[in-house]
């Protein structure tokens, strides 16, 4: 039914095989689509937010699917600035998970926001003092990178590509990627930066509060870190998953390997910089406001935010960093899998610790511990995004060449025609056609 | 003034890279680049 759109060389289950397989993730999609539209029409009522939480779920979610996204922007960086040349074969796959990232990352925010007619206020009243402002400026800026990389992987489909004009253009953008994935570098420096710096200048907040070098707390950079660390992790484990549903090989062990190397030298230097920077918390900054850090830990409902929950965030990024920089630990699928996902566990935690935390903590003597459960409304408005970034990912990935290294890792096999089968006579006596290019799908 | 900076340079950077390759792109179509390869 769609065969003219499959890229020429690979070979897809059928349509109706397909687009059956996507039907729950649309059941999951509709059922967020219908809490959306509860959010909108009736407003924050929908939400479990409160005067201790102006920050909830929406806010967690936002920053993790961020530091995720970030494996768009590192990777970019590697292959286009520092010269990675073997990542060009995954950097597609970067591009279009960071890209659904940033798609989910402004849906949320638009939720968040709540007044979609006055989301424009941002831009027009921008409040330059505030790191909020500089988030949803890079965001949207970076958004407009990401699908400035993204148009050229749709542009190279089967039928578009046919155009000369839309051709030429994908060819240009190609061409000039590296200016557009510098700027795309360099915004998400600041936007990543900028969303660890909101709770890192709040003092009034002294879970979150820290010491700074000028306008910008150790959290800013601690953010980006994190990111550029664990960002590659989380496209590693997307390309595991596709992997895994296709039962393909779609990207080759080595480029792989590359990408997981350098994410654990990252994610080590990070958890090093990190494990200073609660250090000094612990014992400089703290004191210095009159609080113990056991203060932070102690006497909350159901221990919901104990020590363990330190002890865990520090955990899910050393052990990755030491499977990921042992030469074994990244050969090895089980390793490789166990890491990749404490990452992404990681940095969603400590996102979440950053943000919901830090405002679940009294402050002040007479104040105590505030519990938050999001509503279904909320759960449901997170997960909207991400059924929508696996319909989209499936869909490119149906449509489009993005793993350059799947044709040649399994190849077709050149099938009989029917009647040759049938008919072995005839076919010897006709003279046989050349076969143009490379060997078309077998189900195209 | 960083903050101004920074986005408008951005900005400026996504914009002529963006005008230069529609440009190039109608270019290299009106001379009839791209007909023979565009059919791979």
């Amino acid at each position: 039914m769609d065969s003219a759109l499959i890229p020429k060389g690979v070979k897809r289950c059928p349509a109706w095989q397909f687009y059956l397989g996507l039907g729950p993730v649309t059941v999951v999609l509709l059922w967020g689509v219908l809490a959306m539209l509860l959010v909108y029409f009736k407003g924050l009522n929908q939400t479990n937010m409160n005067n201790a939480y102006g920050f909830a779920l929406w806010i967690w979610a936002d920053l993790a699917i961020i530091a995720l996204g970030g494996g768009a922007f590192f990777s970019g960086l590697l292959r286009y600035i520092i010269g990675k040349d073997q990542l060009k074969n995954i950097v597609n796959f970067a591009v279009l998970v960071g890209f659904y990232c940033y798609v989910s990352a402004l849906m949320i925010l638009g939720f968040d926001v709540g007044q979609p007619l006055r989301g424009w206020f941002i831009f027009w009243h921008a409040n330059v003092h505030s790191m909020l402002t500089e988030v949803a400026f890079c965001l949207t800026c970076y958004l407009g990178v990401l699908t400035i990389e993204y148009v050229p992987l749709i542009l190279e489909n089967r039928q578009i590509n046919k155009v000369p004009f839309f051709h030429n253009l994908g060819h240009t953008m190609h061409e000039i990627m590296p200016v557009f994935a510098a700027t795309g570098a360099f915004l998400s420096f600041f936007h990543q930066g900028s969303l660890g710096g909101v709770p890192g200048v709040l003092f009034a907040r002294p879970f979150g509060y820290r010491e700074q070098i000028f306008v910008w707390p150790w959290t800013f950079f601690l953010f980006t870190w994190s990111a550029a660390a664990c960002g590659p992790c989380f496209t590693i484990l997307i390309t595991k998953i596709t992997e895994a549903i296709t039962r393909k090989k779609l990207v080759k062990d080595n480029v792989i390997e590359l990408l997981a190397k350098i994410s654990g030298w990252m994610i080590l230097t990070y958890i090093i910089a990190k494990i200073i920077d609660t250090i000094y918390w612990a014992t400089a900054t703290l004191p210095s406001q009159g609080f113990t850090f056991m203060e932070f830990y102690a006497n909350n409902p159901g221990s919901a935010y104990g020590l363990w929950i330190l002890i865990a965030e520090i955990a899910c990024f050393i052990v990755p960093a030491a499977f990921l920089l042992s030469d074994k630990g990244r050969k090895n699928q089980g390793t490789l899998w166990m890491a990749v996902i404490l990452a992404v566990l990681g940095v969603c935690l400590n996102r979440w610790v950053m943000v919901l935390q830090v405002l679940a903590a009294p402050v002040l003597t007479f104040e105590k511990w505030v519990p938050y459960i999001p509503s279904w409304q909320e759960v449901a408005t997170t997960i909207l995004p991400v059924a929508l970034g696996i319909i989209m990912v499936a869909l490119s990935y149906r449509y489009l060449p993005i793993f350059p290294q799947e044709a040649e890792l399994n190849p077709i096999e050149p099938q009989p025609a029917p009647d040759a089968v049938q008919r072995p006579a005839e076919i010897r006596q006709a003279p046989p056609e050349a076969p143009e290019g490379k060997p078309e799908p077998a189900q195209a | 003034m960083v903050f101004m900076g920074g986005l408008w340079y951005a900005l400026s950077i996504l914009g002529m890279g963006l005008t230069y390759c529609i440009l190039k792109a109608a270019y290299d179509t009106a001379k009839g680049k791209g007909k023979d390869t565009a059919q791979h």
